[in-house]
C-alpha cells in the first residue's frame, strides 16, 4: 500500500530536485539498407527509421502525462552507417546524413545518432569517405550525431585514426563557425564504445543488436545532491549508502519507463543507462553533488575522489532496479550543461587536467569542454590520445567531445542554448605533441588485454 | 489500476467537492483521501480506481489539471505504479 511520505516524496523528486528521464532512445537497425545506389539507400534508411519509430514521440508523450514524469528527449540511434554505405561516394554519404537528419525532422526527434564508424583497429575505404565529410556533414544537417571509435583494450589505439579526429573537429568547427561551432558538439570520439548507449551524441544502434530496441537514460542529479544536502555531516559509507538509496528509486523509475515503452512499441527492452546527466538548470548539477559531499568547489584537490565515490555508488544502487543495465553507466560530467562545472572552469577552481583525472573514474570522459578556436590539429589529437589511453588502459569507455570555437580565445565564453548550455573557453598546455601524433600506425593494446 | 491525484493550493470551500464531482463524471472512483489545511495551504492525497474511466487516462489528467488550474490550484494525476516502482522492491 502506498504511503504519503513515498508519495510526497516522489513528486518533490519530480517538482523540485528535477528528476526527469532524460532519453528514450529507439536503437534501429540499418543493415537491411545497404544497397550500392545512393539514392536508394536513402530512401531505404528514411522509410526504416520512420516506419520504425512512428510512434516513438507520441508514445513518450503518454506515458510522461500518465506517470508525471517529465521525458525530456526522444531519440533514434541507428546502425554505424559505414557499416550499410557500401561502395558509397563522400558526397553519397553526405546524402545519407540528410536522409537521417529528414527522417528525425518527420519523427519530432531532436538527435539522431549512429552518423559514424568504428576503426579501432582500422580502415576500411568506406569508412575513410565517411569521416572524410563527417564535418560537412554536421554543418550541412541539424540533428545528426556522428561518433567514431578510435580504440579499444583488445586493439589497442589506433593513432592514425586520432590523427584524422583532429582534422574533423578543426574543420567541423570552422564549417559551423557561424553558430559557435556546433558541429563539433554533434560529434564524439570514443575508446571501448558501449553499442546500446542511449546518449547523444554517442548514441548509434550496435551490430550485434536486434533488429530494433528500446534503451532508457535516466538522470537526477539534483535527487542526489538535495539528499546528501539534508543528511549533513555524515561519514563516507553513510554516505555511499544515502548515494545507493537514490540511484535505485531513480533507476527504478528508469526501468518503469523502458518496459512501458517496449511494451507499448511491441519493440523489446534493451537497458537502462544508470547516469546521473546533468542540464544547465540550477538543481541539476553533478558538480552540485561533489560540493554538497564537501568540496568548496568542484576541482579542488579531493574531486577525483568524491567522483569516483559517486560513480561508484550510483552504479551499486541502481544496479539492482533494472534487469538490463547498459550504455555509458555512470556520472557525466560535461562542462557546458553542467552549472556547477561552468561555474568551476569561470573561477579558475576546474582546469582540463582535473577534468581528464576525473574521468579515470567515472563514465564519459571529456565532454562539452570549450577550447580555443585556434588550438592546432596536434594539440587536440593530443587530448583525444590522451582521453582515450585512460579508457584502454583501465578497460572502460572514455570520450572526447571538444569545441575548438572558431575565434574564440581564453576568457570568452560561448553559448550553444538548450540542454548544450554555456562556457568558457578553456585554457589549455600549448606545448605541441605533432611530432609525437605524426608516428602514425597503432599503440598496441595493453597487456592486461590477453584475459584468454 | 489506480492513480494518486494531488491537489495543492490556497485553501477554498469546495476543493474536495469540486475534485471529486470531476471523478464521479469521469468514472473514476475514490478509494482513499488524505488531506489537511496548514494556515492557509490545502493539501490532498486521493487514491482513486481507475479501471471503470469513461475517457483516457490522458484526457483524464488533462482535465483535472485544466480542473486544478481554472480553480487556482494544481492538481497532478500520476499513475500509481510510479510510486510503487520507486517505493517497493
Amino acid at each position: 500500500m502506498l504511503n504519503t511520505a513515498d508519495i510526497l516524496e516522489t513528486i518533490s523528486m519530480i517538482r523540485e530536485e528535477n528528476l526527469d528521464i532524460r532519453t528514450i532512445t529507439m536503437g534501429i537497425s540499418l543493415l537491411d539498407c545497404a544497397t550500392d545506389d545512393e539514392n536508394r539507400l536513402c530512401d531505404n534508411i528514411y522509410d526504416k527509421i520512420t516506419k520504425t519509430a512512428e510512434k516513438l514521440v507520441v508514445t513518450g508523450e503518454n506515458i510522461e502525462k500518465e506517470y508525471g514524469i517529465p521525458i525530456i528527449n526522444k531519440r533514434v540511434a541507428v546502425t554505424p552507417v559505414s557499416f550499410v554505405g557500401g561502395h558509397v561516394s563522400p558526397e553519397g554519404y553526405i546524402k545519407v546524413a540528410k536522409a537521417l537528419d529528414r527522417a528525425a525532422s518527420t519523427l519530432g526527434i531532436n538527435f539522431i545518432g549512429g552518423f559514424g564508424a568504428l576503426v579501432h583497429k582500422g580502415m576500411t575505404k568506406k569508412d575513410e569517405n565517411l569521416l572524410s565529410i563527417i564535418p560537412d556533414a554536421l554543418a550541412e544537417t541539424k540533428m545528426v550525431c556522428s561518433s567514431v571509435n578510435v580504440a579499444t583494450t583488445k586493439a589497442g589505439i589506433n593513432m592514425d585514426a586520432v590523427a584524422k579526429m583532429g582534422e574533423i573537429i578543426k574543420r567541423a568547427a570552422y564549417l559551423t563557425r557561424d553558430e559557435q561551432s556546433i558541429g563539433c558538439a554533434k560529434f564524439v570520439v570514443f575508446a571501448n564504445v558501449p553499442e546500446d548507449n542511449p546518449f547523444m551524441a554517442g548514441a548509434f544502434h550496435g551490430v550485434g543488436e536486434g533488429e530494433a530496441v528500446i534503451s532508457v537514460g535516466v538522470s537526477g542529479p539534483g535527487v542526489v545532491a538535495s539528499a546528501i544536502k539534508r543528511a549533513g555531516h555524515c561519514n563516507f559509507s553513510e554516505l555511499a549508502d544515502i548515494i545507493k538509496k537514490q540511484a535505485f528509486k531513480i533507476t527504478r523509475v528508469g526501468q518503469l519507463v523502458a518496459h512501458e515503452a517496449a511494451r507499448r512499441l511491441d519493440i523489446p527492452f534493451g537497458i537502462v543507462d544508470l547516469s546521473l546527466a546533468p542540464t544547465p538548470a540550477i538543481g541539476d548539477s553533478v558538480a552540485h553533488i561533489l560540493e554538497n559531499m564537501g568540496l568548496e568547489k568542484c576541482g579542488a584537490h579531493g574531486t577525483t575522489a568524491a567522483l569516483a565515490l559517486l560513480n561508484d555508488a550510483v552504479k551499486k544502487g541502481g544496479v539492482m532496479a533494472s534487469s538490463h543495465v547498459g550504455g555509458l553507466s555512470g556520472a557525466f560530467i560535461p562542462v557546458s550543461e553542467d552549472a556547477g562545472m561552468i561555474d568551476a572552469v569561470a573561477t579558475g577552481a576546474l582546469s582540463i587536467e582535473k577534468l581528464e583525472a576525473m574521468t579515470a573514474v567515472c563514465s564519459v570522459g571529456l565532454d562539452m569542454i570549450v577550447i580555443p578556436g585556434d588550438t592546432p590539429e596536434a594539440v587536440i589529437c593530443g587530448i583525444i590520445a590522451d582521453e582515450i589511453s585512460i579508457g584502454v588502459a583501465n578497460t572502460k569507455t572514455t570520450a572526447v567531445r571538444v569545441i575548438p570555437a572558431y575565434g574564440k580565445k581564453v576568457g570568452e565564453t560561448v553559448n550553444f542554448g538548450g540542454l548544450l548550455g554555456w562556457a568558457p573557453v578553456i585554457r589549455l598546455n600549448e606545448n605541441s605533441p605533432a611530432e609525437f601524433i605524426s608516428r602514425g600506425g597503432r599503440i598496441p593494446a595493453p597487456i592486461h588485454s590477453l584475459k584468454n | 489500476m489506480k492513480a494518486v491525484i494531488t491537489v495543492t493550493g490556497k485553501d477554498a470551500m469546495g476543493i474536495i467537492a469540486k475534485v471529486s464531482n470531476q471523478c464521479a463524471v469521469s468514472g473514476a472512483n475514490i478509494i482513499d483521501i488524505s488531506q489537511s489545511v496548514l494556515k492557509d495551504y490545502f493539501a490532498m492525497i486521493m487514491l482513486v480506481d481507475i479501471d471503470k474511466l469513461t475517457i483516457n487516462f490522458t484526457d483524464f489528467v488533462d482535465q483535472m489539471s485544466a480542473l486544478g488550474k481554472a480553480s487556482g490550484l494544481v492538481i497532478q494525476t500520476m499513475h500509481e505504479e510510479i510510486f510503487q516502482a520507486m517505493h517497493t522492491i
